[in-house]
């Protein structure tokens, strides 16, 4: 119980005035951007000292605000150390860089939603949180064998290298150790990637946009499936 | 104010409803527009579809990509709060431990219930569905034909607002001319799932789907629905003004802020509120109906969950539409020296013959969809094709009894947290495609996946029922119900026919699988037991008292001034989703309480 929900109770079945279809889309519109930008600056990890063991933080709940747009940290306190943040905006430029058609996912910030993911309470995201957190020591010593103080300072063709051999890792076994963690990162930070407006743009997803009609896919799209015109 | 808290009920009421969703909803409506006083008891919290739908919001909004939690079991934007399978406080058990033999049962604590978290999906039993015991030898007839109940549907359909066409295909049938919404065009993997079936003989077509693919006609619709109650019809067309046609934009499992996808609260309960007549009591967790000397039921007992404390409400008729199961444990805990062994159990029958769907899927990879032009795909999001049940002629050809309908589900679809590894399979890289490789096939794979799902009948058996169990509690020291379960012969063959032809349809597409259909293996394959949400039975309707717990118009045979209304009425489950039955049996069990009020046999 909480005061929401009273209003909730006041507002819920009091919508008198009769809406068309623009006004509509107007209202949809407006009430997304209008939406207040969150707080960055969220209370996170004590970025100097060690980082914990484990997470003792508690979820959003089963009530939680579903039109409030949540931030990395909002919700629970993040983990990655300054160094490993270094390292995963690293990974993440290296994972999903930038190309002609669209940005890199560190200037989309999912790096911070791999923290937010390793960080989260809910045992969905345990092992996750502990095989990442070991793979980022795992790169920085592979980094340490090849005369580098870490993976960061690596040159960027030995970095893509120890990737590409994780990634074969990957395909083979992506239970095992260390080819499980690039697959889990890849998945967040691919998967991170793709969930963003830019992300969704560039994998060529063009809903989520209030139509006032539906019409089917366009000629050309049937013309390629060699499909007749619809009804 | 209609909502109300429990020291502002009024002393009596013609009828206490439990339960807000598709039944209970439906009965209040009725009931209020026809001047009945009525309560509705619901043990969740008002839910305000207008304002807390996140219509647009995309994942990366969401905690967590939005992915599912303990706290949110069907993602984070799903229309569902405080509800899920397994809810804090509120423990069910298993008689078994094996998970094939384990029953999920998935409780909707919230206003207008599992109406906000619903792919909308309405079909209608078919005249085959309604005698599973003379076609098929397996289950039960139902008391009712489906000529008794197709006016119902007519009119629920109607009142709702449901899209379709009219196909006549054999056991899934039409409505009446005039009462369906024109259905959406389909998406290309739709079309070309038409185009290669056809050849297979089985015919992909519109679904029925509680979505407003147009306004619906405020001047014709009310005077249809009550021809001669003109406060009634004044109210709905009202209503029907506030709702909009589909903006093809947002998934309807979110909710729909301008009211164009169906659910209780805005269809149902606002009208009636608006009427005068209705009472809505939230945060009201029933525990027990009462009856009085005569035997005749007089209220019902609740937990107000905001203090703790206990209330009765009293009313003439007590209508049950708490959701099958719920209804069930009610029952099975209204105990009294009249029924010691549960309130109308004198058949023994109460928690009986629990069905669900039986439910498969298999997915493939379609070359043709890939690297299309650009396009948006969202049409009415979620299901718009399915293929119903093609072989409901040939049956007795088959191994197994009761058919299923098989939906495709395909699409440029938002793209999730899982988009980032579906690529995997289909890459040519050597290890799993990241960097600009990865991006690559992204770019040509997106939408080039398919599924189809196939949802089946159940026939009522001995081996699947619900009790109570004989030490767990809930929170409020209100005993909890015991699931027994397990899938028969019958439905394993029937999930290896399912995986058999969805891998052939699939195939006919030219599509690649990375996983083999589980023909030899069915168990690997079915859907665990309540995973679908569909359960029903528990309360069984029949023509027999001995046999069963309701008449044919929803009353307890024992009980005549209780009714229920939700799924736990029927004899088993057909291979259409419940709800629409639900509402359509509803619909008539309210318009027949109707007519003996105007009696006065109540």
């Amino acid at each position: 119980m909480n005061t929401t929900q009273t209003q909730h109770e006041e507002r819920g079945l009091a919508n008198e005035e009769r809406l068309n279809r623009r006004q509509a889309l107007q209202w949809i519109g407006a009430a997304t951007a209008a939406i207040p930008l969150l707080e960055r600056d969220a209370p996170a990890a004590d970025r100097s000292g060690a980082r914990p063991k484990s997470v003792v933080a508690k979820g959003y709940g089963p009530d939680p605000d579903l039109i409030r747009q949540y931030q990395p940290g909002d919700l629970w306190p993040l983990t990655f150390t300054d160094a490993q943040r270094r390292l995963m905006i690293e990974l993440c430029d290296i994972i999903m860089p930038a190309d002609n058609a669209s940005p890199a996912a560190l200037t989309l910030g999912v790096h911070d939603f791999v923290d937010e993911w390793i960080s989260s309470p809910y045992p969905g995201q345990k092992s996750d949180r502990s095989i990442i957190l070991k793979g980022l020591e795992w790169l920085d010593e592979a980094a340490v064998q090849r005369n580098a103080s870490n993976f960061v300072s690596l040159p960027a063709r030995e970095q893509f290298a120890i990737c590409e051999s994780l990634a074969r890792d990957a395909k083979k076994d992506s239970r095992r150790f260390p080819g499980s963690f690039f697959y889990r990162l890849r998945n967040l930070v691919a998967g991170g990637y793709y969930t963003t407006p830019a992300g969704m743009k560039d994998i060529g997803y063009l809903g989520n946009s209030p139509q006032t009609e539906w019409n089917g896919p366009p000629k050309e799209v049937l013309e390629k499936l060699n499909l007749p015109p619809q009804k | 104010m209609p909502v109300i808290s429990p020291n502002h009920k009024r002393s009596a009421y013609d009828v206490i409803v439990v339960g807000s969703g598709a039944g209970g909803g439906q009965m209040a409506y009725t009931l209020c527009m026809e001047g009945g006083k009525v309560l509705v008891l619901e043990a969740g919290r008002m839910f305000d579809p207008v304002a807390e739908t996140a219509m647009l919001h995309t994942w990366d909004m969401a905690p967590l990509r939005g992915v599912s939690t303990p706290d949110k079991q069907y993602g984070f934007y799903d229309a569902s709060v405080e509800s899920g399978w397994e809810i804090p406080g509120e423990p069910y058990a298993n008689a078994s431990k094996e998970k094939l033999r384990q029953f999920l049962w998935w409780r909707q604590r919230m206003m207008g219930g599992r109406t906000n978290h619903w792919g909308r999906v309405s079909l209608r039993n078919g005249p085959y569905d309604f005698k599973t015991l003379t076609r098929q030898g397996v289950g039960f007839d139902w008391p009712i034909s489906y000529e008794d109940l197709a006016p119902w549907y007519d009119k629920a359909e109607m009142l709702v607002g449901i899209f379709g066409d009219q196909e006549g295909i054999e056991n899934s049938p039409d409505s009446s001319p005039g009462v369906l919404l024109p259905p959406p065009r389909f998406r290309a993997g739709e079309l070309l799932a038409r185009q290669r079936a056809k050849k297979l003989g089985i015919d992909v077509v519109p679904i029925h789907r509680a979505v407003l693919t147009k306004a619906q006609d405020a001047a014709r619709v009310p005077r249809k629905l009550h021809p001669r109650n003109k406060k009634a019809q004044r109210l709905l067309a009202a209503n029907m003004r506030l709702r909009l046609p589909c903006i093809y934009a947002t998934d309807c499992h979110r909710g729909c802020s301008i009211k164009a996808a169906f659910d209780s609260t805005s269809v149902y309960l606002t009208p009636a509120l608006k009427s005068g007549n209705l009472d809505i009591l939230p945060n009201a967790m029933a525990r027990e109906v009462t009856l009085n000397k005569a035997g005749q039921a007089n209220g019902v007992t609740f937990i107000d969950k905001t203090t703790g404390s206990e209330h009765t409400a009293k009313g003439r008729v007590v209508v049950l539409a708490a959701g099958s199961q719920e209804s069930v444990r009610l029952l099975l805990n209204s105990k009294s020296s009249q029924f010691p062994d549960g309130l109308a159990n004198s058949s023994g029958k109460v928690g009986k013959y629990l069905t669900d769907s039986v439910a498969s899927r298999v997915s493939a990879q379609i070359p043709a969809l890939e690297n299309l032009p650009l396009h948006n795909e969202d049409g009415v999001v979620g299901q718009q094709a399915y293929m119903p049940w093609w072989l409901a002629g040939q049956q007795h050809k088959l191994d197994f009894p009761g058919g299923y309908k098989a939906l495709t589900v395909s699409g440029r679809k938002m793209p999730s947290l899982n988009t980032g590894k579906s690529f995997d399979r289909v890459s040519d890289a050597d290890g799993i495609p990241f960097g600009r490789k990865l991006k690559e096939d992204a770019r040509r794979y997106y939408g080039s996946f398919q599924s189809i799902g196939a949802q089946g009948a159940m026939a009522a058996n001995d081996n699947c029922y619900s009790e109570l169990d004989p030490e767990l509690k809930d929170q409020w020291g209100i005993p909890v119900l015991r699931f027994h379960w397990k899938w028969s012969n019958d439905e394993l063959r029937q999930v290896a026919h399912q995986q058999q032809s969805m891998a052939e349809i699939l195939e006919a597409m030219g599509g690649r699988f990375f996983r083999a259909p589980d023909i030899k293996n069915p168990e690997k394959a079915i859907s665990q037991g309540g995973r679908i949400i569909h359960e029903v039975g528990g309360a069984i309707m029949g023509e027999d008292p001995a046999k069963s717990v309701t008449d044919p118009w929803c009353r307890t045979w024992d009980v005549p001034n209780l009714i229920v209304a939700d799924g736990a009425t029927f004899p088993g489950t057909a291979d259409k989703n419940p709800t629409l039955t639900i509402m359509a049996l509803a619909y008539r069990a309210a318009d027949h309480l109707v007519q003996e009020f105007e009696k006065g046999n109540l």
